[in-house]
């Protein structure tokens, strides 16, 4: 039935837009997660590990998204593990949050001189220790802002599941649109609505940027 | 009885070797200056003493532990033998005290309030007690390397490694922070330091040891060496760096 945009429609959206959080913020969680620990064995002694999730970056960020998304839906449907589109959508979208914050988050541990690894060495701490007291904290402050940028860019990611059938806010945008035939009016605020949740995001991570610059010319 | 043992160690980066079979002795409380041309494997030498260089050949043995890399022991080892470097490596995002109270802290569980107490002693000790809440980033590269030789101490070492640590320095800062090393040498601290310093060498160490070319060339007691200098190497460096 076709009807012009009214407020329920709005609401609808907006119900959506909450989809489009809680992909982005499952993501970040559980890829971050993986992400912590594919930096770390990156930079591993070991060289199996370290080629292993070399590769593993390699991959992920070498195809589209989109095929991740394919591969953790239909794929694994068609393995017989059938996941509702909803848990295939978070996890594809972590698997690329995990490739891309490892890389990133690798070069910032990188970053640190090597002369903080020698001295807290010296110092008779464990490798685990070095990380969590005194490359870690080092490496988070120059991370910041590109992690930040990143996740700007997954808000708007996030999009690619409407191909499953999840109803976030883009999903949604295209069913309003096709009850109100509005697209001008439907589309625009579907983008101001991104808008509004990426806009903070940004400002934050110029910021972040602009702090961390201090720091280092000081 | 000898509180650092080398034995015929041999060091290689790549087709470069840098130790070509070196072997000394130190008696515990004694100040040994590694003295040499750079590239003559002074630095290296001092590295491979607490671990950070792995040697190829050889023995090591300092303050009763066998050089063993397997990392649990190593641990061991570098618990005794405390380091400081050109660079200071202070840990920039620490205070001065949560600098040196890290690593009692984690390694020999060290609580809060005592550890706080140690950072005081040794700060104390080398006259920056009132930097205790300072970050490094507010210190000046003298002060810098102060707290870097406080944050050593604090560990207790039995043996204490100096690489360079005056080279980064104004003339003026370099003064303080020799002073504080003259204390530790009167405090019987066993040390070995590579240093340019030579008049400084020859006033406060007990040995020089000179390396040439991945070598030992020459040691000795210093009023020796530098008033009769056995080996023309040794004359020329001495003649050449001593003002």
């Amino acid at each position: 039935m076709i009807h012009s945009f009214n407020l329920q429609d709005l609401l609808f959206l907006v119900r959506s837009a909450g989809w489009t959080l809680v992909l982005t913020l499952v993501a970040t969680a559980v890829g971050g997660a993986l992400a912590l620990v594919i930096s770390v064995a990156r930079l591993s002694t070991h060289t199996a590990l370290r080629e292993a999730t070399r590769l593993y970056i390699v991959v992920v960020q070498g195809i589209p998204v989109l095929m991740v998304l394919f591969l953790s839906y239909y794929g694994l449907a068609h393995a017989g593990l059938d996941l509702p589109p909803i848990v295939a959508a978070s996890l594809a979208l972590s698997i690329y949050v995990s490739a891309y914050l490892g890389d990133i988050w690798r070069g910032a541990i990188q970053s640190v001189h090597r002369q903080q690894w020698e001295a807290s060495a010296s110092l008779a701490l464990t490798r685990m220790e070095q990380y969590r007291y005194v490359i870690l904290p080092q490496s988070v402050r120059i991370a910041l802002p590109p992690t930040v940028g990143f996740l700007v860019q997954l808000v708007k990611n996030t999009s690619i599941v409407s191909i499953v059938s999840v109803i976030e806010l883009t999903r949604a945008g295209q069913l309003v649109n096709n009850t109100t035939f509005e697209p001008f009016k439907v589309f625009v605020t579907v983008a101001v609505i991104y808008l509004i949740i990426c806009y903070p995001m940004s400002r934050l991570s110029r910021y972040l940027e602009e702090k961390s610059r201090v720091y280092r010319d000081r | 009885m000898s509180i650092v043992t080398v034995d015929n160690v041999r060091k290689r980066f790549g087709d470069n070797e840098v130790l070509k079979g070196v072997s000394m002795q130190v008696e515990a409380g004694q100040v040994v200056a590694l003295l040499g041309r750079s590239g003559s494997g002074k630095s290296t030498l001092l590295r491979c003493l607490n671990g950070l260089e792995v040697i190829d050949e050889g023995r090591i043995e300092v303050a009763g532990h066998a050089m063993d890399y397997e990392t649990s022991r190593l641990r061991e080892l570098r618990k005794d033998v405390g380091i400081v470097f050109q660079s200071y490596n202070l840990f920039p995002h620490l205070s001065v005290a949560q600098n040196i109270m890290l690593a009692p802290g984690l390694v020999k569980g060290v609580d809060k309030s005592r550890g706080r107490a140690l950072a005081a002693k040794v700060l104390d000790r080398i006259g920056l007690l009132d930097k205790l809440d300072a970050y490094p980033d507010n210190l000046s590269g003298g002060q810098q390397q102060r707290v870097a030789i406080a944050r050593a101490l604090a560990m207790e070492p039995r043996v204490m490694l100096f690489d360079e640590v005056t080279s980064a320095l104004d003339p003026e800062l370099t003064e303080e922070v020799l002073a504080v090393i003259e204390q530790l040498a009167r405090d019987g601290m066993t040390m070995l330091l590579v240093t340019h310093e030579m008049n400084f060498a020859r006033r406060v160490a007990d040995t020089i040891v000179f390396m040439h070319e991945g070598k030992i060339w020459e040691s000795g007691e210093p009023e020796a060496m530098f008033t009769r200098p056995q080996t023309r190497e040794f004359e020329q460096f001495a003649s050449r760096n001593v003002k």
